[in-house]
């Protein structure tokens, strides 16, 4: 490390260019207020009117380890969190050491004064102010746990935001804690965003525009859309067992599914958090787990049982870097061939992923109805970057939910009422009756005399239907009585172990497959659908990918777009036409093998470009770009 | 009963039920002479003389020879997976409390691979009625040593006899918080009926551990070593003593029958849920409302 080197000064002719973006971020000690300055500014920023994109990192530690939150703003409409740093503001020594060289060669250090000490780095067009936020808060205001407020108010005085609405929503926010914590909070940000106007007169060159603030707009984590998005899908029971990125999931459905009639329970593990989520199932209730990784490994038996039994079930899957405990903070698209191949033997299930924060929310809604609908597990494939990526976006439109019941049994509707498979339209109750079969000495005896002394016309909770899909009853159900196993069974529930059953009922099962294919949700799609040069993605590097697109049109580049936002079964009437008819596709992911590619290649027989980045950190668009760069004229 | 009149009366000596009508139509599995024989017996009795309705029980196993027992019933049956008829069991209740729910296994699904269920199960004291059939073997994978066989107990799996000390279902029950906890025999069908009807009726976690032999794999525990081995509980025990319970349950040589604890003053883990329902309850479209509200 070089000595201690001068400490850095403004120079008044120095301006910063307007730009589409800021991208602000905040480095420090973990635990010491970086995440709550961070999301408080967020919130600031979005209620002044600006589009907010924010990324976190921070250690799997509680406490100590280096932690960082940026926070991207703009008057327009925001896809990833941005690649170089136009402001860094150091709370620390190692905010400084940490982020320094990914500022802009034109960029701003702002830090806490006498927090950093080593400017080590070359300096070059790089501007540095040190503010004196802690000062201020045990100085004048009193109270050290303010710097942070301090903080946020010097930056909303930098970006010259309106202070009307921030001081609406400190209110908001604090009020439940009483008026003095009000009026602290008030003064606080009072005081920061005073420092700035009386002590740095070219603040006027970092004014951002702000978009019009508009009524409907909230701001909101990928974790929290996602779990309102579960809500919207009517689901009243959660099981589950805490797990980073996924626990807060759990904890926010743990607030709010009661109110609904519903419950969370911590299970004692995942495998029990499986096994609760199909009982609930099988009573009828649309239930429920969220996990990363290594419960999703540990809830695999019980992944073939819901197959194989046909009871829906939901399985959040948060991913996180993997393998085993791997980097438990960290950003992987690393869980896809698990949630498409995991567990013993075949069964159908349905993969999804949402592809931003406001696409968790509606897929959701999607894996409660694919779930209900086909009668198998759904994985919703989310992952790190998407949880903690907070967001300002439009408000859903609750009036454009559409919930899809499952198919129940109903001994007096019509034998002969069967579902349309091309569509997602709900479902009647059906007639599932049918009559018992003599033995033949490859399942279970049946008692004939004793059947007979009931009748032979009995519910098939199995009954081979056109699409797969059998009418379920209820416990409570009169006559709908069976018995619910993962041993191979007939129509009727019955083991059997022949032949021919077995290939019936794999058929009968893997239909279903079909019309889910036929029924997924519409892809994110963007760019020319003549151009020769295709990307395919999936999950959040799909922002990514449509910022390399907006910028690669830029420069004069034909480029097409699509993410499925169905991973399994292959969404092939959205994929068919785009991969045959483009030179070169590449399918850029954030892991190591390129696990979308190979399960696309398996499909189509193509060889595909791939980009992958497996280091812990999401896909940059400026690496995606590179590539495209290079297939242009290639 | 009293209090009904002769009317009401009548009507409930007509809606009566048998034992077949909680039999299936499926024939037992099991090779002849099975202890679960009598446990099935048992548990048509339990159900006839409880009278619910097949609708309204679901009987849950996992995976064994004894597991097999839901698709004897007529009632609604849920075979899951090894060792976790536990979990399931507590989604079926949590999300509907109005079951009747009844839980069936080894004592390899039960202690072994699903031992950290029981634990658990018994700590949020559910009201699940749990029939452990007890026959110190895995009958179904043919033969091997299980958690509740004897130390040098010799199966094809410890030719030289197991070296792991056996567990103590009862004891465990009684540790984790079980609040009725009885043991049974299938070569004494009426008084295991008995204790199932009781542990169903009980408002709670209900174990109920029942010897019952494996004359295929297992010629040490058989019947008569049973007959031999287990007696009544002593006239004028207290069940309400938890104590006397500990001691009652760590005692072998011979092995107590009977009910061994009973508390029946526990709050279930549905009371403890269902009181966090509030009573007004919303829609899911009021509660997104209430959030977006939170988050503008
Ligand atoms: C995950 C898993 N591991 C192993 C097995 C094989 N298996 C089936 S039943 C059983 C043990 C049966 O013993 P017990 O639970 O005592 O029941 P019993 O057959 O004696 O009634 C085993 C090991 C399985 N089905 N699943
Ligand atoms: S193997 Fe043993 S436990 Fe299994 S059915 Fe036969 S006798 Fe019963
Ligand atoms: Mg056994």
């Amino acid at each position: 490390m070089v000595a201690m080197a001068e400490r850095p000064t403004m120079t008044e002719e120095q301006t910063l260019e307007q730009r589409h973006s800021i991208v602000i971020r905040m480095g420090g000690e973990s635990g010491e207020g970086v995440k709550s300055t961070g999301e408080l500014f967020a919130q600031v920023a979005a209620r002044a009117g600006f589009k907010v994109l924010t990324f976190q990192t921070y250690p799997a530690e509680i406490k100590g380890g280096h932690s960082v939150y940026q926070v991207r703003l703009s008057s327009e409409d925001l896809y990833t969190e941005g690649a170089a740093l136009d402001i860094l503001l150091a709370f620390n020594q190692e905010g400084y050491d940490k982020s320094y060289e990914e500022l802009h060669d034109d960029g701003l250090l702002l830090y806490d004064d006498g927090a950093v000490t080593d400017f080590h780095y070359e300096q070059g067009g790089k501007r540095a102010l040190a503010l004196p936020m802690t000062k201020i808060a045990k100085g004048e205001l009193k109270f050290e746990l303010g710097k942070n407020v301090v903080a946020v108010g010097m930056l909303a005085a930098l970006f010259g935001m309106d202070v009307e609405p921030i001081n609406r929503l400190l209110t908001e926010k604090f009020l439940r804690k009483g008026e003095d914590v009000v009026a602290k909070n008030k003064q606080a940000f009072q005081l920061g965003f005073r420092y700035i106007e009386e002590s740095f007169p070219e603040r006027a060159n970092y004014y951002l525009k702000a978009g019009a603030v508009e009524e409907d707009s909230i701001i909101i984590s990928g974790n929290q859309l996602l779990s309102m998005g579960c809500i919207a899908g009517g689901c009243t029971h959660l099981f589950g067992y805490p797990i980073t990125p996924a626990s807060d999931i759990m904890e926010f459905l743990a607030g709010e599914l009661p109110k609904v009639g519903g419950a969370v329970v911590q299970a004692e593990d995942e495998i029990a958090s499986m096994g609760m989520v199909l009982g609930a199932s099988y009573t009828g209730k649309r239930a429920m787990t969220s996990t990363s990784g290594p419960g999703l490994s540990l809830m695999v038996e019980m992944l073939g049982l819901s197959g194989m039994a046909e009871i829906p079930a939901v399985i959040v899957d948060v991913q996180r870097t993997g393998p085993s405990t791997g980097m438990p903070t960290k950003q992987e698209q690393g869980d896809l061939n698990m949630a498409v191949y995991a567990g013993h033997g075949e069964f159908p299930r349905i993969v999804l992923a949402p592809t931003d924060v406001a696409d968790c929310f509606w897929r959701a809604i999607d894996a409660f109805n694919f779930a209900e609908r086909y009668q198998v597990p759904v994985i919703l494939l989310s992952d790190t970057t998407l949880s903690v990526r907070t967001q300002s976006i439009h408000k859903p439109d609750l009036s454009k939910i559409k919930l899809i019941p499952r198919v129940l049994y109903d001994p007096t509707a019509s034998a002969n009422a069967t579902l349309d498979q091309h569509t997602l339209s709900t479902p009647v109750a059906q007639h599932g009756n049918g009559t018992l079969p003599e033995n033949d000495g490859e399942g279970d005896e049946v008692d004939m005399e004793l059947a007979a002394s009931r009748g032979f016309e009995l519910y098939q909770r199995y009954a081979v239907t056109e699409d797969g899909v059998s009418p379920m009853s209820i416990p409570g159900q009169a006559g709908g009585q069976y018995t619910s196993s993962g041993l191979e069974h007939n129509e009727f529930s019955r083991p059997r172990y022949d032949v021919i059953n077995h290939t019936r009922m794999t058929d009968k099962r893997h239909r279903k497959l079909i019309g889910a294919a036929q029924n997924a949700p519409e892809p994110f799609r963007a760019g020319d659908p003549a151009a020769e040069l295709g990307i395919i993605t999936w999950g959040s590097a799909t922002g990514v990918a449509y910022e390399a697109l907006l910028e690669a049109q830029k420069q004069g580049v034909k480029l097409d777009l699509i993410a499925p936002r169905m991973i399994w079964p292959i969404p092939t009437q959205q994929l068919d036409d785009f991969i045959a008819s483009k030179r070169v596709i590449i399918i850029p992911e954030v892991n190591f093998s390129g696990q979308f590619a190979n399960l696309l290649n398996t499909h189509y027989r193509k060889d595909f470009v791939r980009l992958n980045v497996y280091g812990g950190a999401p896909l940059k668009s400026s690496l995606l770009l590179a590539k495209i760069m290079e297939y242009v004229n290639h | 009963m009293d209090v009904l009149n002769n009317n009401t009366k009548s009507q409930v000596a007509l809606l009566e039920r048998t034992v077949d009508d909680y039999k299936s139509d499926t024939k037992p599995t099991w090779c002849p002479g099975c202890g679960d024989f009598g446990v099935l017996n048992a548990i048509y009795n339990a159900l006839k003389a409880k009278g619910t309705d097949p609708k309204d029980i679901v009987a849950v196993s996992g995976i064994g020879c004894s597991s097999r027992l839901p698709f004897f019933v007529s009632s609604y049956g849920f075979h899951s997976v090894h060792g976790r008829a536990m979990p399931v069991s507590t989604g079926i209740r949590v999300a509907n409390p109005d079951i009747q729910l009844i839980a069936f296994g080894g004592d390899g699904d039960g202690f072994a691979i699903g031992a950290g269920h029981f634990v658990h199960t018994a700590r949020r004291n559910l009201n699940i009625c749990y029939v452990i059939m007890d026959n110190n073997i895995y009958g179904l994978t043919k033969g091997q040593t299980s958690p509740t066989s004897d130390l040098g107990f010799v199966t094809k799996t410890t030719p030289k006899g197991s070296a792991d000390a056996p567990l103590n279902p009862l004891m465990l029950a009684l540790a984790m918080g079980a609040t009725y906890v009885a043991r049974g025999f299938s070569g004494k069908t009426k008084e295991l009926a008995d204790l199932i009807l009781q542990g169903m009726e009980h408002p709670g976690f209900a174990v109920i551990d029942v010897f019952s032999p494996c004359p295929t794999f297992n010629k040490v525990n058989t019947f008569k070593y049973y007959r031999d081995e287990a007696i009544d509980l002593p006239e004028g025990y207290d069940k309400t003593d938890y104590i006397a319970a500990l001691a009652a349950a760590s005692k072998h040589d011979p092995y107590y029958l009977g009910v061994l604890y009973e508390n029946r003053d526990k709050a279930t883990f549905e009371d403890h849920v269902a009181a966090t329902i509030p009573a007004e309850r919303q829609t899911p479209e009021q509660v997104l409302n209430g959030l977006f509200k939170k988050f503008s």
